[in-house]
């Protein structure tokens, strides 16, 4: 092979069989044509999907499920610019995608040619790194480069962008073995100072809670964590992202702090002496007032990213490093200070049981309509061990708080972004790296039509995902909202009579099942699990039923809204 | 607070993008940046004065340090560096005011790089104090047009801003 060349399309597919790469979720275009032609003989797995933004959110999905880069392909302009949305949510939840673009040929770049769109200026603040490349020499280098930068340290999203002409380009193809980044250097040595004042810090404190966030998902690092848990005896309360992070049902389980978070797990931040926080980044829906929050705690801030430190609270200690690292650490110094889990005063732990008692999350059960909590529930009922997608708003925060998470990686969601039309497309990437699992996008009605031309791709490439739709007819958070802080003027949010989901997914050759009586809710969630295709079920759900508890926007985390719960 | 940044990046194309879209969208505030390439052809050089408190300047310097183009980023104090800065400032001067414009130019010690029938042309290297003070000098001749680089500055005696990983 070390004499003859081969083409840069060619080289571009030996790059991804170096990397491991089974799956590519993509679309082509005009300039990504000879690089399709090379992938029509390939030994990798090309799920043609609808539209790019779908390709984008499935890469995530596949990474997500597995901590795989997920692999995502489009062609130049508008197929460039339709990944930046999925790109954009991977950057802000840390996940490791590599997105390629076709571009056209290096000698038009700059000229306004057809479909030419400048990707790699567009999502310079939205992607860890990424590339242009200019000559075909580079392209091993640049692949093998971005793998790396995608899947180390703190993940995130790289772009390679790939002129036509790169990819007819002839080379002599040798993959490099190693990486040399000047300005890279992900191997992070864990500080065992600041780990031992941590465990100093630690074995003072008489009220510690431990804030878990994506972090401890992306490091692997849940074992440890439940052992840091137990041995010191804190409480856990996770992120949105941490979710799954520690198992819920464990007793020392807070569940989700934040907006929509326990009361017990705000009022325990709140009345800490010691916070814990570990591959987190307070961001302003877990804070509320920032200056309010947590105010009696110390805290402690374990990071792989030294940027996250102090960027939104003031932290009495840094712990620089990878979570798993620094939490074996910080065990073993534990340890040897204290061979048993510390017998701390029961009077923390006590105070914490008595709020889990007096406000447990709560709605009012209903034999008549169908109560979005309620169906979560009996989901959460016939397949505990279901991987978890959400789309974003109501449905996402019902899944967060009525679904018990035991394992890590089993609750997929668009945290920082926000992106409505998420969760269907990442259900999909979910289902094709884990096919052996049960995988469910818990989806609104409104989200749920942002990306539902990809039941043609689920459907074509026998992708057995269930969409459960809560269907309230509106776009309900942004409702909910309305009502309660716009003086129940609902500009713009009513959706009803959009579609027949139903027909809807029969239209595309999947199965649509409706269920509109509480009754009817556990043999649609089983007739979904048994069937042989892609399935939505459309739940019409109580469309005035809102997410509580909740904290208004700036207000302190224990500046709780609750509702009124009868039966 | 003013802090001078010297930050070593690779020298590639669209790295000035990097830097600068980084201050912008994190709204730090750059007062100036001066750039250009090292003894290395491989690394460029930027100096760059921002300002900010401290936990200002450590978002700037981590945040920065996550570019992947960025290979070290070292702070310089002004008591342990030296800054230089030169501008050129095109200043009014008639047949009654130039000499008094050169008497000016000697006593600062700087250069007069172009005379015409209305304007002269001074060039000026120095600290932001030196600037400042001969920029005052000048304002009253009529001021027409005024260009600076930006500051560059070095750390005294044997310190190094070394970005090659030894």
């Amino acid at each position: 092979m070390t004499d003859a060349t081969i083409s840069g399309a060619k080289a571009l597919i030996e790059c991804l069989h170096n990397e491991g790469v089974d799956t590519i979720f993509g679309y082509p275009g005009g300039v990504l044509l000879p690089l399709y032609d090379e992938l029509y003989d390939a030994d990798i797995r090309h799920i043609l999907v609808r539209h790019e933004q779908g390709a984008a959110h499935a890469a995530d999905g596949y990474a997500r499920a597995t901590g795989k880069v997920g692999v995502c392909l489009a062609t130049s302009g508008p197929g460039a610019t339709n990944l930046v949305t999925g790109i954009a949510n991977a950057y802000m939840d840390s996940v490791p995608i590599v997105a390629i673009t076709g571009q056209v040929p290096t000698p038009l770049i700059g000229n306004d040619a057809f479909q030419e769109a400048d990707i790699t200026g567009i999502t310079l603040p939205i992607t860890k790194h990424n590339y242009l490349i200019k000559d075909v020499n580079d392209l091993p280098r640049i692949v093998k480069e971005a793998f790396f930068i995608a899947s180390t340290g703190r993940p995130g999203p790289v772009l390679i962008d790939l002129p036509k002409d790169i990819t007819t380009d002839e080379i002599e193809f040798k993959y490099p073995e190693t990486v040399r980044l000047r300005g890279y250097n992900p191997d992070t040595k864990v500080d065992t100072d600041a780990v031992k004042r941590a465990a100093s810090m630690i074995l003072q404190a008489q009220r510690p809670i431990i804030y878990a966030g994506g972090g401890v998902i992306i490091s692997n690092t849940s074992s440890e964590l439940l052992k840091l848990a137990e041995t010191i005896n804190a409480p856990v309360t996770t992120t949105l992202l941490g979710i799954g992070a520690f198992p819920e049902t464990h007793p020392l389980s807070l569940g989700m702090l934040g907006m929509h978070g326990t009361r017990y797990a705000n009022y325990a931040v709140q009345e800490s002496d010691l916070l814990i926080a570990i591959g987190a980044r307070f961001d302003d829906r877990v804070t509320g007032k920032i200056d309010a929050f947590a105010a009696q705690a110390k805290i402690i801030h374990i990071d792989i990213d030294p940027a996250e430190i102090g960027k939104n609270v003031r932290v009495d200690l840094p712990v620089i490093g990878d979570a798993r690292g620094v939490l074996q650490l910080l065990l073993s110094h534990l340890r040897e200070k204290q061979g048993k889990p510390i017998a701390r005063s029961g009077a923390w732990l006590g105070k914490i049981d008595a709020w889990k008692n007096k406000y447990p999350l709560q709605y009012t059960p209903s034999d008549t309509v169908i109560k979005p909590q309620y169906v979560i529930k009996e989901i959460h009922k016939a397949c505990p061990d279901a991987i978890i997608v959400t789309e974003v708003g109501q449905n996402q925060m019902w899944a967060a708080q009525y679904f018990q998470y035991e394992h890590p990686r089993t609750f997929i969601t668009s945290g920082g972004l926000g992106t409505m039309g998420y969760g269907f497309p990442a259900a999909m990437g979910a289902k094709v790296a884990c096919p052996d699992r049960t995988v469910i996008d818990i989806a609104g009605d409104g989200s749920f039509q942002m990306n539902s031309q990809e039941l043609a791709t689920v459907v074509k490439n026998d992708i057995r995902v269930i969409v459960a739709i809560l269907n309230n007819g509106y776009l309900g958070m942004v409702r909910q909202w309305q009502e309660l802080f716009f003086e129940q003027r609902y500009s713009h949010t009513e959706l009803t009579g959009s579609v027949d989901f139903v027909k809807l997914a029969e239209a595309y050759g999947a199965i649509g099942i409706r269920a509109e009586k509480p009754s009817e809710v556990p043999s649609a969630i089983s007739e979904a699990l048994a069937a042989d295709r892609a399935t939505i079920i459309d739940f019409v759900v109580d469309p005035t039923e809102n997410v509580f508890p909740m904290v208004p926007a700036g207000a302190a985390i224990n500046e709780i809204l609750e509702q009124e719960v009868t039966g | 607070m003013r802090h001078t940044l010297a930050v070593l990046v690779d020298n590639k194309p669209g790295v000035l993008a990097r830097v600068s879209g980084l201050f912008s969208r994190r709204g730090f505030n750059i007062e100036s940046l001066a750039v250009g390439v090292t003894e290395n052809p491989e690394i460029s050089r930027m100096t760059i004065v921002v300002r900010g408190d401290d936990r200002v300047l450590a978002q700037v310097t981590s945040q920065l340090g996550k570019l992947i183009d960025v290979i070290s980023i070292c702070d310089l104090p002004s008591s342990e560096s030296v800054d230089r800065e030169l501008v050129l400032i095109k200043v009014s001067a008639d047949a009654i005011t130039r000499s008094e414009i050169m008497q000016i130019v000697d006593i600062f010690r700087v250069k007069i790089i172009d005379v015409g029938t209305e304007t002269l042309i001074i060039e000026v290297t120095g600290n932001q104090g030196k600037l400042r003070a001969i920029r005052e000098m000048l304002e009253r001749f009529g001021i027409t047009e005024l260009v600076r680089t930006g500051m560059v500055a070095m750390n005294r005696n044997t310190k190094t801003v070394n970005g090659d990983d030894t």
